[in-house]
């Protein structure tokens, strides 16, 4: 069954993340580009929410405002977790670091001792199936390898303090659009299975609408310059049907660009 | 961690049963290091340079016998290394290599030392960057025994003298190098260390310094070279009583004597010094932290 919502979904408790008239514009005066125009969005304490849309939406942008790594140049942004943590498309780890101290950073960032760290990262690695590798450079581990120690760090951080009230906020942008696709799709499944076995908030940037349906609980379609939100979709069980209606309306969404 | 299984899908269930297709991926992605044998490595590495030297001193051989050119300016390999065991033997060649290697490596500690956090301010204050940055870049390509006139008359025939001008050989190299290695740093990592927690001095800390390492790294290099030649050139011109004696001073002598087999064995020595500290001390360094990255083999 797939359920169709109104533009704002149901938020049972407080959500995790509210973005209310959310503008951004990069630059000032006649060259000024309009990144994001009057965002809403919320999103649950441990939701897994996907952010869908084709180049040049501005769902990066999006992600970076959460993140904290810019502003909005107009509206609310309203973060309800400790500090949320992000994973890019790139695994990004620290080259001089094996993958152990890579996932300690954090943790030794937010002051742990070396024995917790040492041993919440070991929990981790385990967690994302890397038990045993902490002594590994990154460069002697595979694209997905090392994708999933990103994933452990992201982990690490999002749950550095940890609070029972208010799960981690993980945000991903297209963490996994470098890789090949055996190993995203198997990586696709790790992530539920993380995530299941987490209760953390995951909001997730792709562009690509299979992944995004099999992903997350509710799908967000992001219009193209600038980027607004289209529609939203709760995702249930005839995922294939809600494929191919997404799928759909992207196309129209990107073909009203060709003029 | 709380495990909620009320999300649990049925559609993904599959999804934990990956365990062993992860494992089996990573055992098929994961890079193979091959290993060659060390007794290989040593004979690539030394074989080639031996046999090179070895040609080198048979053409001079072959030179000298020949006698196309007086005994006076070229004189044979057996009595340069005459000479050079003559100083060994007397201890001499002690002193002089002790006067100048603790020079130099007293003037590339205060240069590291003067070079760091200038090569830091360049690299990330903008208004430092447009002032210096430039003629730190232009000072290296200034011979620095251009300073010696400049420096005996500022300072006399002193340390002073010499170590100023290793100073001033030197520092440049080592910021260049330090402003070389954080332009370099990708920019995903310092965004990074944003999200990770991590700003202003911890940033340094933990994700700059150690991304800058080997360009750091290469600028000390480079740094200690032009040292240890602005150091050979200060000897050589500035000479006086005050001033130790040292290679320059024991090359300026054999000149000044006419001692041909004396100016080729000092010739030698300072090039011995300058490529151990390199083979002794960066290359292995800068194998290592190479290494550790994933740079070098």
């Amino acid at each position: 069954m797939t359920a169709t919502l109104e533009r704002s979904a149901p938020v049972r408790r407080t959500p995790a993340v509210a973005l209310t008239g959310v503008h951004k514009t990069f630059g000032s005066g006649p060259s000024a580009v309009t990144a994001l125009r009057d965002i809403d969005l919320a999103v649950a304490p441990g939701e897994f929410v996907c952010l869908l849309g084709a180049s040049g939406c501005g769902k990066s942008t999006l992600l970076n405002l959460v993140a904290g790594l810019d502003r909005p140049t107009s509206g609310t942004l309203d973060v309800r977790t400790t500090r949320p943590s992000v994973m890019f498309q790139e695994s990004a780890l620290l080259p001089w670091l094996t993958a152990g101290r890579n996932v300690e950073l954090p943790l030794r960032l937010a002051g742990m001792s070396r024995k917790e760290r040492r041993a919440r990262a070991e929990e981790l690695l385990e967690l994302v199936r890397l038990g045993g590798q902490a002594a590994k450079r990154p460069h002697e581990l595979s694209g997905g390898m090392r994708q999933r120690v990103a994933l452990a760090r992201a982990l690490a951080a999002a749950t550095s303090v940890t609070d029972a009230d208010t799960p981690g906020l993980l945000l991903m942008d297209e963490p996994f659009a470098a890789l090949d696709a055996i190993t995203r799709d198997v990586l696709q499944g790790e992530l539920l299975r993380v995530w299941r076995a987490t209760g953390i908030t995951i909001l997730f940037v792709t562009h690509d609408v299979r992944e995004a349906v099999r992903l997350a609980q509710r799908v967000v379609l992001l219009s193209s310059r600038p980027g607004t939100v289209v529609r939203e979709w709760t995702v249930g069980a005839n995922s294939e049907r809600l494929h191919e209606e997404i799928t759909a309306r992207l196309r129209e969404v990107i073909t009203s660009h060709a003029a | 961690m709380p495990l909620d299984l009320e999300r649990q899908r049925p559609d993904d269930a599959g999804a934990d049963t990956d365990a062993a297709a992860v494992a089996g991926l990573d055992a098929l992605d994961t890079p193979t290091v091959v290993a060659t044998p060390w007794w290989r490595k040593l004979l690539s590495t030394w074989l080639p340079p031996f046999v090179a030297l070895t040609l080198f001193v048979v053409i001079w051989q072959i030179v000298w016998a020949s006698a196309i050119t007086s005994e006076f300016k070229v004189p044979a390999p057996a009595a340069v290394w005459d000479e050079f065991a003559a100083t060994v033997a007397d201890g001499q060649v002690w002193t002089i290599l002790w006067t100048s290697i603790s020079r130099a490596f007293i003037g590339f500690a205060i240069a590291l030392l003067i070079a760091t956090p200038l090569g830091l301010l360049v690299a990330r204050v903008a208004v430092v960057r447009a002032a210096i940055g430039p003629l730190l870049t232009g000072m290296q390509s200034l011979p620095s025994v251009a300073w010696v006139p400049a420096a005996v008359l500022w300072f006399g025939l002193t340390d002073a003298t010499i170590y100023f001008v290793v100073l001033a050989g030197s520092i440049p190299s080592i910021a260049n190098g330090l402003v070389a290695g954080i332009d370099q740093i990708p920019p995903i990592l310092p965004r990074v260390g944003k999200v990770l927690g991590a700003g202003g001095l911890t940033a340094a800390r933990h994700i700059l310094l150690p991304a800058a390492l080997p360009g750091y790294l290469a600028g000390c290099k480079q740094g200690w070279a032009f040292s240890w030649r602005s150091l050979m050139a200060a000897e050589i011109i500035a000479a006086g009583p005050l001033l130790g004696f040292g290679l320059g001073a024991y090359l300026k002598q054999g000149s000044d004597f006419s001692n041909m087999p004396g100016v080729i064995a000092a010739i030698f020595l300072i090039l011995i010094v300058g490529i151990g500290i390199e083979l002794l001390v960066f290359r292995p360094l800068e194998r290592r932290v190479l290494r550790a990255r994933g740079l070098a083999s």
